[in-house]
C-alpha cells in the first residue's frame, strides 16, 4: 500500500447522470469536460447510473486501464452510497480511503432544479473541490482488535437480569453487578403488573433464581462500578464489593441497566404535610403488604411533577396505566369506594391499554381533566380528611372533592448517582437526566461509544414489558462484537506529532471518549481504536500538534480554496 | 452583472450535512452560492481554516453543526461555538465585516431550516457586498490584518484559552478555582486584542526593522503599549533588536515555526 502514497496522484472522475435526477438539470458532459482540465485528473467519464453493476465495472475498468490511484464519483450523498463505491475501489486494488465523493445530486441538481446553468457551475466547483481533496488523500488502515468474550451488566433489576441471562445462555461470561443488597430492582417493590395483573414478585423470583444458578453469570450485589478504562472489546473494569473488596476484570462489552428512581413530590399537593397524601409507588407497597384499610374516596392526581414546562418535561409513560391498574384493584376489593382520577391527558397508548381506560370508566372510576395552569389544590378537611379543590376543565367550574386518600402519580427520574456512572463510562445523560442513546430511531439502545449499550428505565421511563424487550435487544447487540471476536475500527482518527506537543493536556480534557492521555514522556498519545475522529482535539490543539487522518487541515483548506477557484497547482 | 457571492460552508457529517441532503431530497430550493465541505464534526473547524478561507476571498463562511445536545460527539458543536465566538471578536479587529462568518445549528430533519438559513445568509452577504479580499487586488490593509489574525489563532495563547474555556468555567483549574463567564470573556477579549496587536507588530517589523516610535505611529498605539508587546515578542523569540540608531533600538522579526 505504501507505494501508492509515493506515486503521483492519478485521479479518475466518474460523473453520474442518475437517470434524469442529475442529468436532467446539470450539464453532465460539461462537468466531465471540466474535470479533465483539473490537475492530476487522468480520466473522466459520465455514466447513466454509476452505482449500477455496469457503472461499478466501469470504475474498475478505469482503474485498470488508466492505472488510477484516486477515484472520485460525482453523484449523490456519501451518506448512502460511499460504502458501495469504496468497496468497488478495494476490489480493484485501490485503498478505500483514496476514494472521494462529490455530492452533485442532493446538494446541487435536486436543490437547484430551476437554475440549470448555475447548477452546472456549482457541480463543476463541487468536483473541483473533490479533486483538491483527492490529490492529498492518503491510504488508511483500519486497526483490528480482539474482543474479550464477556460482558458487564450494571444493574440487577428486571432489565439487567434479562440481558445477563440472554447473554449467558449464548455461552458468554457475564458479570452482573447490583448496588443494592438484593437482585430484583424496582419490581421487588411493586404489587401487580398490568396488563396481566400477576404479582410482580411471581415472575421475578424465577428470574432471580435462574441468574443465581447460571454458571456463566457472576452476580455480585452491594457492588459498585468504580472505574472503567479501555474500549470496545477490551474494557478494564474495577468494582468494589459490599465487603470493601476490590476486584478487577476485563470485558468486551458493557450494558447499563441501572433503572430509575421514583420522583418524590415534596411540597406538592400536601405531600409530606398530610399523612394520607402518598405516591402511587407507596400505594403499590401498601397494597402489596395488604396494609391498606378500605378508603371511602380516593383521588389520584396524574402528572405530579411530570410534563412540566421546565425540568421534567417528559411523560413518564407508566403513570396512566399504573393509576388505572390500582383504581381497578380498589374497585375489585371495594366496589363502593369512589375513585377520582385527575388528569391532564390520559395516555393509554398501544394496542391494549386503551381498553383499560374504557374498563375503568365502565366500573365507575371518575375522570376529571385539569389544566396545567390551574392545578388542583389539596387542603385539610373535616375529621382528618382532605379536600381536593380542582378546576374541572371540561365543566369550566371549581369542584371540591372530600377524600381520605390522595395518591400522586409521579414520574420515574434518574438516580442521583447516575451522573457519576456516566462519567466513569464516558457516556452522556440527556437533558432529562436519563442515559442518552446514540440515535433515537436508528440506534436506540447503543451509546455513541462503541461497545456500551443501555436498556430499561435507565434510558427512559418504560414498563416491564418494554424494559424486557429492550433488554433482549441489548443482549443481541452486545453479543455481536463478542461473537465476531475480532473488530475493525475507524481509520479516521487523530494523530499526534510528538515533537510539537508541549504536553499541555488540552486535548485530554476535550476528548469526549477518553481516547487521549499523556504518555510517560508527558506528550499526548491517542488510542486509535477509542478515537471516533471528530477532530475537535486537532482544531483545539494549542500547538497544532494533532492532525486528523482523512480530514487534514491541508485537505480541508485545499477544498475551501478550490471552492474559491484558487486551486493550488 | 449581479453579485454572486462565494460562500463556503463547513458542515458536520451527522446533522447539518444530512439536513442539507434532506433539503435536496425534499426539492427545497435555495441560492446556489454555497459550496459545502463535509467534516465529521463542527468541532473540527479550526479557526485557522476559517481565516484562511476568508483571507483567500470567500464572501462568507458558514459553519453548521448539530443542535446543542444532539452532537454525535457529545459536545463538539459547543467547542465550535466557542471558536466562532472568539473568531468574530478577532475578525472585528481586522476591518473585515464580522457578518461574513456565521454559525448555525441544523438537524438531520431540518431540510427546510437549512435552506432557509442558507438563503438568509446569502442575502446577508449580498447586502454586505463582495469581500474586500475577494477581488483581483484585495485590500492590502485588511489582508495584512487578516494575516496577523490568522497568525494569532495559530499561536498557543488564544487556542489554549478557547480549548480550556469549558473546563475553566465548569470544572475550575488545577486548584479547583472556577472562573465566571464574564471574567473569562474579559480575559479572552484582552487576549484577542493583545495577540492581534502583537502579530501586527511582528508582521510590521518583518517588512523592515522599526523603532517603537515608528510602530506606535503606524499602529496608532501609545509607545508604552508597543514596548510591552515587544518585550513579550522578544521573550517568545519572535522579535529581536536589529540595530541601534543613535540611542533608538530598531526591532526586526525572527523566523518562527508556523
Amino acid at each position: 500500500m505504501e507505494h501508492i502514497e509515493e506515486e503521483a496522484p492519478r485521479i479518475g472522475v466518474f460523473v453520474c447522470h442518475c437517470g434524469v435526477n442529475i442529468g436532467g438539470v446539470v450539464n453532465v458532459p460539461e462537468v466531465v469536460k471540466n474535470a479533465m482540465t483539473l490537475p492530476d485528473v487522468i480520466y473522466s467519464e459520465d455514466n447513466l447510473y454509476t452505482c449500477s453493476s455496469e457503472g461499478l465495472s466501469k470504475i474498475k475498468e478505469g482503474i485498470r486501464k488508466y492505472n488510477l490511484n484516486r477515484v472520485i464519483v460525482a453523484s449523490c450523498t456519501p451518506r448512502t452510497h460511499e460504502p458501495l463505491f469504496r468497496a468497488t475501489c478495494e476490489e480493484a486494488g485501490v485503498n478505500k480511503y483514496l476514494f472521494e465523493m462529490a455530492n452533485i445530486r442532493e446538494h446541487c441538481s435536486w436543490a437547484h432544479m430551476h437554475e440549470p446553468d448555475k447548477a452546472t457551475e456549482k457541480a463543476k466547483d463541487i468536483v473541483r473541490m473533490a479533486v483538491a481533496k483527492a490529490r492529498l488523500l492518503k491510504p488508511q488502515e483500519e486497526p483490528e482488535i480482539e474482543v474479550e468474550p464477556s460482558a458487564l451488566v450494571i444493574g440487577g433489576g428486571i432489565s439487567g437480569m434479562t440481558t445477563a441471562l440472554c447473554l449467558a445462555n449464548q455461552g458468554f461470561k457475564v458479570y452482573l453487578v447490583e448496588k443494592a443488597p438484593e437482585l430484583g430492582g424496582m419490581l421487588r417493590l411493586i404489587h401487580k403488573l398490568y396488563p396481566t395483573m400477576v404479582d410482580a414478585s411471581e415472575g421475578l423470583n424465577e428470574i432471580v433464581e435462574a441468574v443465581k444458578k447460571n454458571k456463566n453469570i457472576e452476580a455480585w450485589t452491594s457492588t459498585l462500578v468504580k472505574q472503567v478504562k479501555g474500549f470496545i472489546g477490551n474494557f478494564d473494569v474495577i468494582v468494589q464489593k459490599g465487603n470493601g473488596e476490590i476486584t478487577n476484570f476485563r470485558v468486551g462489552t458493557i450494558i447499563v441497566a441501572t433503572g430509575a428512581d421514583v420522583f418524590e413530590p415534596v411540597g406538592m399537593y400536601g405531600y409530606k404535610k398530610y399523612d394520607n397524601v402518598i405516591t402511587q409507588f407507596k400505594l403499590e407497597q401498601l397494597l402489596k403488604a395488604g396494609q391498606l384499610e378500605k378508603p371511602e374516596r380516593v383521588v389520584m392526581i396524574q402528572c405530579t411533577g411530570a410534563r412540566e414546562e421546565k425540568g421534567r418535561t417528559y411523560c413518564s409513560r407508566i403513570c396512566c396505566m399504573t393509576a388505572l391498574k390500582n383504581a381497578l384493584i380498589f374497585k375489585q376489593s371495594y366496589p363502593e369506594t369512589d375513585i377520582y382520577i385527575l388528569f391532564r391527558d390520559i395516555q393509554t397508548y398501544g394496542k391494549e391499554y386503551e381498553e383499560w381506560h374504557r374498563m375503568a370508566q365502565d366500573r365507575g372510576v371518575k375522570f376529571i381533566k385539569y389544566a396545567l395552569e390551574k392545578p388542583p389544590e389539596v387542603v385539610a378537611g373535616h375529621d382528618g380528611k382532605l379536600t381536593v379543590d380542582v378546576y374541572h376543565a371540561l365543566l369550566g367550574e371549581q369542584v371540591q372533592i372530600e377524600s381520605d386518600l390522595v395518591v400522586l402519580s409521579t414520574p420515574l427520574v434518574q438516580h442521583e448517582d447516575a451522573k457519576e456512572l456516566s462519567q466513569i463510562l464516558k457516556v452522556p445523560l440527556g437533558p432529562d437526566g436519563f442515559f442518552f442513546e446514540a440515535h433515537v430511531k436508528l440506534r436506540p439502545i447503543d451509546f455513541a461509544t462503541d461497545g456500551i449499550y443501555v436498556c430499561g428505565t435507565a434510558q427512559s421511563p418504560k414498563d416491564t414489558a418494554e424494559s424486557v424487550s429492550q433488554a433482549l435487544g441489548v443482549a443481541s447487540r452486545a453479543a455481536i462484537p463478542i461473537a465476531v471476536k475480532r473488530l475493525r475500527t475507524e481509520a479516521i482518527t487523530a494523530i499526534v506529532e510528538e515533537s510539537l506537543c508541549s504536553g499541555c493536556g488540552t486535548c485530554v480534557r476535550i476528548c469526549p471518549y477518553g481516547a487521549i492521555e499523556k504518555d510517560e514522556k508527558g506528550v499526548a498519545r491517542v488510542t486509535a481504536v477509542v478515537c471516533k475522529g471528530c477532530g475537535t482535539c486537532g482544531a483545539s490543539c494549542p500547538e497544532k500538534a494533532i492532525s486528523m487522518r482523512h480530514f487534514t487541515d491541508g485537505q480541508v483548506v485545499a477544498q475551501a480554496l478550490a471552492a474559491l477557484e484558487r486551486m493550488v497547482s | 452583472m449581479m453579485f454572486e457571492p462565494r460562500i463556503v460552508g463547513f458542515l458536520c457529517n451527522w446533522c447539518s450535512y444530512a439536513g442539507a441532503d434532506l433539503a435536496g431530497v425534499s426539492r427545497i430550493s435555495y441560492p446556489t452560492n454555497i459550496r459545502i465541505i463535509r467534516l465529521m464534526c463542527s468541532g473540527r473547524v479550526d479557526p485557522v481554516i476559517v481565516l484562511e478561507t476568508l483571507a483567500n476571498g470567500a464572501d462568507g463562511v458558514m459553519v453548521m453543526g448539530c443542535h446543542p445536545g444532539d452532537c454525535h460527539y457529545v459536545e463538539g458543536n459547543l467547542h465550535a461555538e466557542r471558536k466562532i465566538k472568539m473568531l468574530k471578536k478577532l475578525i472585528a479587529w481586522t476591518g473585515l465585516e464580522t457578518g461574513r462568518l456565521r454559525l448555525e445549528w441544523v438537524s438531520a430533519s431540518e431540510g427546510g431550516r437549512f435552506a432557509e438559513l442558507v438563503k438568509e445568509f446569502t442575502d446577508q452577504i449580498i447586502a454586505l457586498g463582495p469581500s474586500p479580499l475577494a477581488k483581483e487586488k484585495p485590500d492590502p490593509v485588511i489582508l495584512e490584518n487578516m494575516l496577523a489574525a490568522k497568525s494569532a489563532v495559530e499561536d498557543f495563547r488564544l487556542r489554549v484559552l478557547v480549548g480550556r474555556e469549558k473546563d475553566l468555567i465548569e470544572k475550575g483549574n488545577v486548584y479547583g478555582e472556577k472562573t465566571v463567564q464574564e471574567e473569562f470573556d474579559k480575559t479572552m477579549d484582552e487576549a484577542i486584542q493583545s495577540e492581534y496587536v502583537r502579530n501586527k507588530i511582528y508582521f510590521a517589523v518583518r517588512k523592515e526593522p522599526q523603532s517603537v516610535k515608528e510602530l506606535s505611529k503606524r499602529l496608532d498605539l501609545d509607545p508604552q503599549t508597543v514596548l510591552r508587546h515587544i518585550v513579550v515578542l522578544r521573550r517568545r523569540g519572535m522579535v529581536t533588536v536589529d540595530q541601534v540608531e543613535g540611542t533608538t533600538p530598531l526591532y526586526a522579526a525572527l523566523e518562527v515555526r508556523r
